[in-house]
């Protein structure tokens, strides 16, 4: 029988090979610019996605409210919307609620409806609770008890905007080219064990941490039932979900460090702890001995973001790509080093982190009116750079 | 049909917002007219550029060529002024890639043939599985240092780091070097400690052909980025060979 593929396309060049797309960008100085050259970069990773999710992050996104929570809600019927908004009367202060403004475009079909609300916590905590956490309860009581909506996002001065579609589609159709941020993250997925739906898309977000994930976390099963243990439960039905939760319970709840939670998400060998001081070893066995369920195995580039922070990991061994570009205040972290250089042609320098090292930006001021936890003076962490 | 070119003049392409595919359709175009020189400019990320070529036309990309680069390729020299990304080299057959920057992850990965020079550093796997057959001998040289798992799983060809970005007495830091490597042989300028190395890895003093062989290739890579080849050559050199040459034959075998 005649190969028909070769006579219809010789070139054998159809074939679709993707992989997710994650791109951030971060003004390290604290200064805000428009998402429309994030769009250019993530764009330019087209081949990577597939049309099944597109989405984006961005920090100091709500100044005029900056003290709220930014509850972002997808309902998918109004019984939905009905049910949440007496949800959040009973449980927050809203002060204000509004559709989140879309344009009308071919690309996008069926979208959900997508609302935001400014909450106020005020006097519904509990005394002895803080209000993030109280926060994180209501997000984990809406999302596993009342059916047709979830919250996607629900920081403070910050936003998650996602959906099907390739990411520049979705950006055209929640207008993102019309905000600013002085730190956005993108991302262009490829779904491979779990449906492409809305609220699948990265990034995936709880209080103001999202994360953006290429590859696969192959111990979503253990990360899962250890989270759950501390009342974080996993509603998106996609594993990059656990690293959001990982993330928020390592350092905003244990208080440790980034430096330190990334060795417990990206584990040190055995073989390079025991070439490491005793002082050293000794921590290092200690982490994974008490966060062993939160060692994530599989491939991975993860870019991690909350207020104040950008920050890229990947796993051990690098099974997935990360380009680091920095140019001034600007921090770049890409799947490919051609999107930096999309948007900016003449960068410092630009480089390729080992695998399992965190690269970590931070706000080098705290700009006004935006709250930074932990310690924000240090610069873009370049311990791994070697200068050729 | 279109007009045949002047082979003395270079044929420019803007690659400005032109996807992978049709960017080889105008290189495959240019090809078939009889062009000996290519000029790419405003190159960002466009995949498998040059892939499928088959003629030994020189290709210069002034940007930032996408993934694959050259791959399957046979008989083209493509010069990057810049850097690569991942998969530069992949299965190629035959001609040669000159990188003025660092390359990404899995270089020559399953190369049968032709040659690679990289400026500065290299990512992750290069050489996985590079292959070679009689006369074919696929070659990568790299004039800084590369990440983990070089020669993984190798069966053929030469790969050369110089690290000529290390300081004086540091190692080279790419860790499980040669792992599953069962043919080839990798030549390393400046040290690297046991630990580093695959199990399948044996490592001894240059003799025989070495030096010839070094000598050749530096040489080349001195000549493309404007180096001394006595002052590289001028180091110390060990050889990385495969120890056994079917590591898992035991393995599989029941």
């Amino acid at each position: 029988m005649e190969k028909l593929n070769r006579v219809q396309n010789p070139y054998q060049d159809d074939k679709i090979v993707d992989a997710c797309s994650i791109f951030g960008a971060m003004d390290t100085s604290g200064k805000r610019f428009s998402g429309e050259s994030i769009i250019r970069a993530i764009a330019n990773m087209h081949a990577r996605s597939n049309g099944l999710g597109g989405g984006f992050a961005v920090y100091g996104l709500y100044p005029h409210y900056a003290d709220l929570y930014a509850f972002h809600i997808m309902y998918i019927s109004p019984k939905g919307k009905k049910e949440v908004e007496a949800f959040l009367k009973d449980h927050f202060d809203t002060v204000r609620a509004e559709i989140v403004p879309t344009r009308a475009t071919p690309a996008i079909t069926n979208p959900p409806l997508v609302w935001r609300y400014f909450l106020e916590v005020g006097k519904h905590r509990l005394e002895d609770q803080s209000e993030d956490d109280y926060v994180v309860d209501q997000v984990m009581e809406i999302n596993t008890k009342i059916r047709d909506c979830f919250v996607f996002s629900s920081g403070k001065n910050m936003a998650v905007f996602k959906g099907v579609g390739y990411p520049e589609e979705i950006a055209n159709y929640f207008k993102l080219e019309e905000y600013e941020g002085y730190l956005w993250t993108a991302h262009g997925r490829f779904p491979t064990n779990t449906p492409g739906w809305w609220g699948g898309a990265h990034p995936f977000s709880l209080l103001d941490w999202t994360a953006v994930h290429n590859g696969e976390i192959s111990s979503y099963g253990i990360n899962r039932r250890y989270l759950e243990q501390f009342g974080y439960h996993c509603t998106m039905q996609t594993d990059t979900e656990v690293v959001v939760y990982a993330v928020d319970l390592l350092i905003r709840k244990h208080n440790l460090p980034i430096e330190i939670a990334a060795k417990i998400l990206a584990s040190p060998f055995w073989l390079d702890i025991e070439r490491e001081s005793p002082r050293e070893q000794n921590l290092y066995r200690t982490l994974r001995q008490v966060y062993g369920s939160l060692l994530l195995n599989g491939p991975f580039t993860v870019i991690i973001a909350h207020q104040g922070e950008l920050i890229g990991l990947t796993d051990r061994i690098r099974l997935r790509p990360l380009t680091v570009g920095v140019k001034g205040d600007r921090l770049y972290l890409s799947s490919e080093e051609a999107s930096i250089r999309l948007i900016c042609p003449d960068l410092d320098k630009a480089w390729i982190p080992v695998g399992g090292e965190p690269i970590i930006g931070r706000l080098k001021t705290s700009p006004q009116r935006i709250m930074v936890r932990r310690k924000v003076t240090a610069d873009v962490d370049q311990e791994n750079y070697s200068v050729p | 049909m279109a007009k045949r070119v002047n082979v003395d003049t270079p044929v420019k392409i803007d690659a400005t917002g032109v996807s992978h595919r049709e960017l080889n359709i105008k290189l495959r175009e240019a090809v078939a007219n009889g062009a000996q020189k290519i000029q790419l400019h405003n190159v960002h990320g466009q995949r498998y550029i040059g892939t499928d070529l088959n003629k030994p036309v020189e290709i210069n990309i002034f940007g930032t060529p996408g993934n694959d680069l050259g791959a399957f390729m046979d008989g083209p020299q493509i010069i990057v002024h810049g850097n690569a990304q991942d998969g530069c080299g992949n299965t190629m057959n035959n001609g040669q890639i000159i990188v003025h920057g660092h390359a990404g992850d899995i270089i020559g990965m399953s190369a049968r043939g032709g040659s690679i020079f990289v400026k500065e550093d290299i990512g992750y796997r290069a050489g996985i599985h590079m292959k070679e057959y009689e006369e074919k001998q696929p070659v990568i040289v790299v004039g800084g240092t590369a990440q983990d798992f070089l020669g993984e799983y190798m069966a053929g060809g030469i790969l050369v780091l110089l690290g000529l970005n290390l300081c004086q007495g540091e190692h080279h830091k790419a860790k499980f070097v040669g792992t599953g490597t069962h043919g080839g042989v990798i030549y390393l300028r400046g040290s690297i400690e046991q630990y580093q190395l695959g199990k399948e890895v044996g490592t001894t003093e240059l003799k025989g052909k070495d030096s010839q062989t070094l000598q050749k290739l530096v040489g080349k890579f001195a000549t493309y980025f404007g180096y001394d080849a006595e002052k590289i050559l001028n180091h110390k050199f060990i050889k990385l060979y495969p120890k056994y040459l079917r590591p898992y034959g035991r393995l599989y075998v029941y």
